[in-house]
C-alpha cells in the first residue's frame, strides 16, 4: 500500500524536484527505502528490480514530450542505501528525467544514499536529465551521497545532464562515465557549492568513440569555509570528435579546490580542449556592485547566485 | 552640491611617496561638469575618490553639506552617488536584467528595462538575458554601464571616460546619449573626458593636471584655450 508524505518529506521533495505535490505523468517516489508512490504511462514503464534494490525505467521508442520524476527522500537519521536505477530510452524518444535526492538528518547517525544510474540511449534518442542533491538537519549526523551516472549513447543520440548540489551534503563522490557512438553528443553542466568542512569530489570519464561525437562538460563550483573540492575529468578522443571541458571555481574563506583535467587524443582527428580557472571573487566585481548600493556581503551573494545560476 | 576641500592622495611608490592629488579644492553644483586634462594627471583618481573606492590621504569630501570622507562605497552609493567604470566589469552568470535590477534597487519588468535600455540605444529584447561578459562588444558594455547609472537616477552621476575603448560609430551615438541625459536627468553629471564634443555640452569644465586644478570655469572660457593648446587630430575632427 502506498503511503502519504509528511511535511519534512514534502519540503525535501520541493528542494530536489521543485514539486509541491505528487507530479503529473510518470514518477517513482522513494522515501526511506520504500516506494511512496509510482505512476506509469502508456509510453513509460517503471518496474522494480528483483535481483537488487532499484527500478528499471523503460521508455518506448518515439516517446516525445514526456517526463519522469524519480525523487528519493531520506528523512530517517542513519538511513543508508544503495540503489540501482536503469533507464532504457527507445529509438527517437525525447524525454526529460528529473532525479534527485533530499536528506533530512536530525539525528547523530550518518545518512547515506548511493544512487547508481545507468542510461542506455538508443539511436537518435534525446534525454534531458536533471539531478539535484540537497541535505538538511540540525543533528550531528552526516549526509553522504555518492551518485554514479553511466551513460551509453548510441548513434545520433543526445544527452544533457544538469547536476546541482548546493547545500547540506557533507561528503559526495560523484562519478560520471560515458561512451559515445557516431554523431552522439553529451552536454554536462555541474554546479556545486560546499561550505563548513564538506568534501566533494567529481570524477568524469568520457570516451568519444564515434566520428562526429562530442562532449561539453562545464563545472562551476564555489568552495566556502573549510570545504574541499576535487575535480577530475578524463576525456578520451578515439575518433574524429570534439571534446571540451571547463572547470570554473570560486574559493572563499579557507576553501580549497583542485582541478585535474586529462585529455587523451587517440585519433589525429580528435579535437580536445580543457579550461580551468580557480580564484576568489574579483575585487572589481564587488566594488561595482557596491557602487550600485549593495553591501559587500550582498554583493558576494549576488555574484555567487549569478555564477551558479 | 559636491565639495572637495584640500583633498590630497599619496601612494607609496617603491618607498618614495608620490603625490597623485595635491590639494584639490572644488565646489560643484552645476548640472553638467566635464573633467579633462592630460593622462596621468589624477582625473580617474579623483572620480574614484568621490565614489569612495579610494580614500584621500587628507582633506574632506562633502555632499550637500554632509562630510562623506569616512563613508564607504555602499554608504556613498546610498547617499546618491553613482559611478560608471572606465572599463566595465565582467560577470559570470549575471545578466543585463540582473544588473539593471540591482542598480534600480528593485526587480524590473521587461517594460521597465526596455525604457532604460532604449535610453542608451539598445533593444531590451536582444540584451535582457545576455550575460555581462566578453560576448558583448566594448560599445555595448559601455552602454549597459551607462544604463545602470540611468536606472539609479541619483543626484550625482560620475562617468569615467565613457568614450574610452569604443569605436567611432558607437562614439557618435554615445554623444547623443549624453546630450539626452543632460536634457533629462535632474542632478549633477560629472564626466571625465578628452573629447571635445563632450566638453562642448558641459556647463563648466575642470582641467586637472599634475594632481592640481589647473582651470575651472564656464565652458565658454575654458574650452577655447584648451583647443588652442592641444589641437586634436584634424582628420578625426572632420569625421566626428
Amino acid at each position: 500500500m502506498e503511503k502519504k508524505m509528511d511535511l519534512v518529506q514534502k519540503n525535501l521533495l520541493e528542494q530536489v524536484a521543485g514539486l509541491h505535490e505528487i507530479p503529473e505523468g510518470a514518477y517513482n517516489i522513494r522515501a526511506n527505502g520504500e516506494k511512496l508512490g509510482r505512476n506509469t504511462t502508456a509510453n513509460i514503464d517503471i518496474v522494480s528490480k528483483t535481483d537488487q534494490d532499484g527500478i528499471d525505467i523503460i521508455i518506448k521508442p518515439g516517446t516525445v514530450n514526456e517526463s519522469v520524476h524519480i525523487p528519493v527522500l531520506l528523512s530517517m537519521s542513519g538511513m543508508q542505501e544503495c540503489v540501482y536505477n536503469d533507464f532504457y530510452i527507445g529509438e527517437g524518444a525525447d524525454v526529460t528525467i528529473i532525479a534527485g535526492c533530499g536528506i533530512h538528518n536530525c539525528g547523530v547517525d550518518t545518512s547515506k544514499h548511493d544512487g547508481i544510474h545507468t542510461f542506455y540511449l538508443e539511436k537518435n534518442a534525446k534525454v534531458r536529465y536533471v539531478e539535484r542533491h540537497y541535505g538538511e538537519g540540525d543533528g550531528n549526523g552526516e549526509n553522504i551521497m555518492n551518485p554514479q551516472t553511466i551513460v551509453h549513447l548510441k548513434e545520433g543520440s543526445h544527452m544533457e545532464m544538469e547536476t546541482t548540489q548546493i547545500k547540506g551534503i557533507d561528503s559526495t563522490h560523484r562519478v560520471t562515465r560515458g561512451d559515445l557512438a557516431e554523431g552522439a553528443s553529451l552536454e554536462i553542466h555541474e554546479k556545486i557549492m560546499t561550505h563548513g568542512k564538506q568534501y566533494a569530489k567529481t570524477d568524469f570519464s568520457v570516451d568519444l568513440n564515434g566520428d562526429g561525437s562530442s562532449c561539453n562538460l562545464v563545472s562551476r563550483s564555489v568552495a566556502k569555509g573549510e570545504s574541499k573540492q576535487q575535480f577530475f575529468s578524463v576525456m578520451n578522443g578515439n575518433a574524429a570528435c570534439a571534446g571540451h571541458s571547463e572547470c570554473d571555481a570560486i574559493i572563499m574563506d579557507h576553501g580549497c579546490v583542485t582541478a585535474s583535467p586529462q585529455l587523451t587524443a587517440n585519433s589525429i582527428e580528435a579535437n580536445l580542449i580543457h579550461e580551468a580557472a580557480i580564484g576568489k571573487i574579483a575585487g572589481e566585481q564587488l566594488i561595482k556592485l557596491m557602487t550600485l548600493g549593495l553591501t559587500e556581503k550582498e554583493a558576494e551573494e549576488q555574484i555567487i547566485n549569478g555564477f551558479l545560476k | 552640491m559636491l565639495e572637495l576641500r584640500d583633498v590630497t592622495y599619496e601612494v607609496d611608490d617603491n618607498n618614495d611617496n608620490k603625490e597623485i592629488l595635491k590639494g584639490i579644492n572644488l565646489k560643484i553644483d552645476e548640472h553638467f561638469i566635464a573633467i579633462t586634462g592630460p593622462n596621468g594627471g589624477g582625473k580617474s583618481t579623483l572620480a574614484k575618490m568621490i565614489a569612495g573606492i579610494i580614500r584621500p590621504t587628507s582633506g574632506q569630501i562633502l555632499l550637500d553639506g554632509e562630510d562623506i570622507t569616512e563613508l564607504n562605497i555602499t554608504e556613498r552609493a546610498n547617499r546618491g552617488i553613482s559611478f560608471a567604470f572606465q572599463q566595465p566589469v565582467h560577470f559570470k552568470g549575471l545578466t543585463v536584467k540582473d544588473m539593471i535590477s540591482i542598480a534600480a534597487g528593485r526587480d524590473m519588468s521587461v517594460n521597465d528595462i526596455c525604457d532604460i535600455l532604449s535610453e542608451v540605444g539598445l533593444c531590451a529584447r536582444e540584451y535582457i538575458d545576455r550575460e555581462i561578459n566578453s560576448s558583448l562588444s566594448g560599445g555595448e558594455l559601455k552602454r549597459i554601464e551607462i544604463a545602470m547609472i540611468a536606472a539609479r537616477g541619483t543626484k550625482l552621476s560620475i562617468f569615467d571616460e565613457p568614450e574610452a575603448g569604443i569605436d567611432l560609430w558607437s562614439f557618435n551615438s554615445l554623444i547623443k546619449v549624453f546630450e539626452k541625459m543632460r536634457d533629462e536627468i535632474n542632478g549633477t553629471i560629472l564626466i571625465i573626458s578628452h573629447q571635445e564634443r563632450i566638453l562642448n555640452i558641459a556647463d563648466k569644465i575642470v582641467v586637472i593636471a599634475d594632481g592640481k586644478v589647473e582651470q575651472f570655469g564656464p565652458k565658454e572660457e575654458v574650452l577655447p584655450a584648451l583647443l588652442h593648446t592641444a589641437k586634436t587630430c584634424q582628420t578625426l575632427e572632420e569625421k566626428l
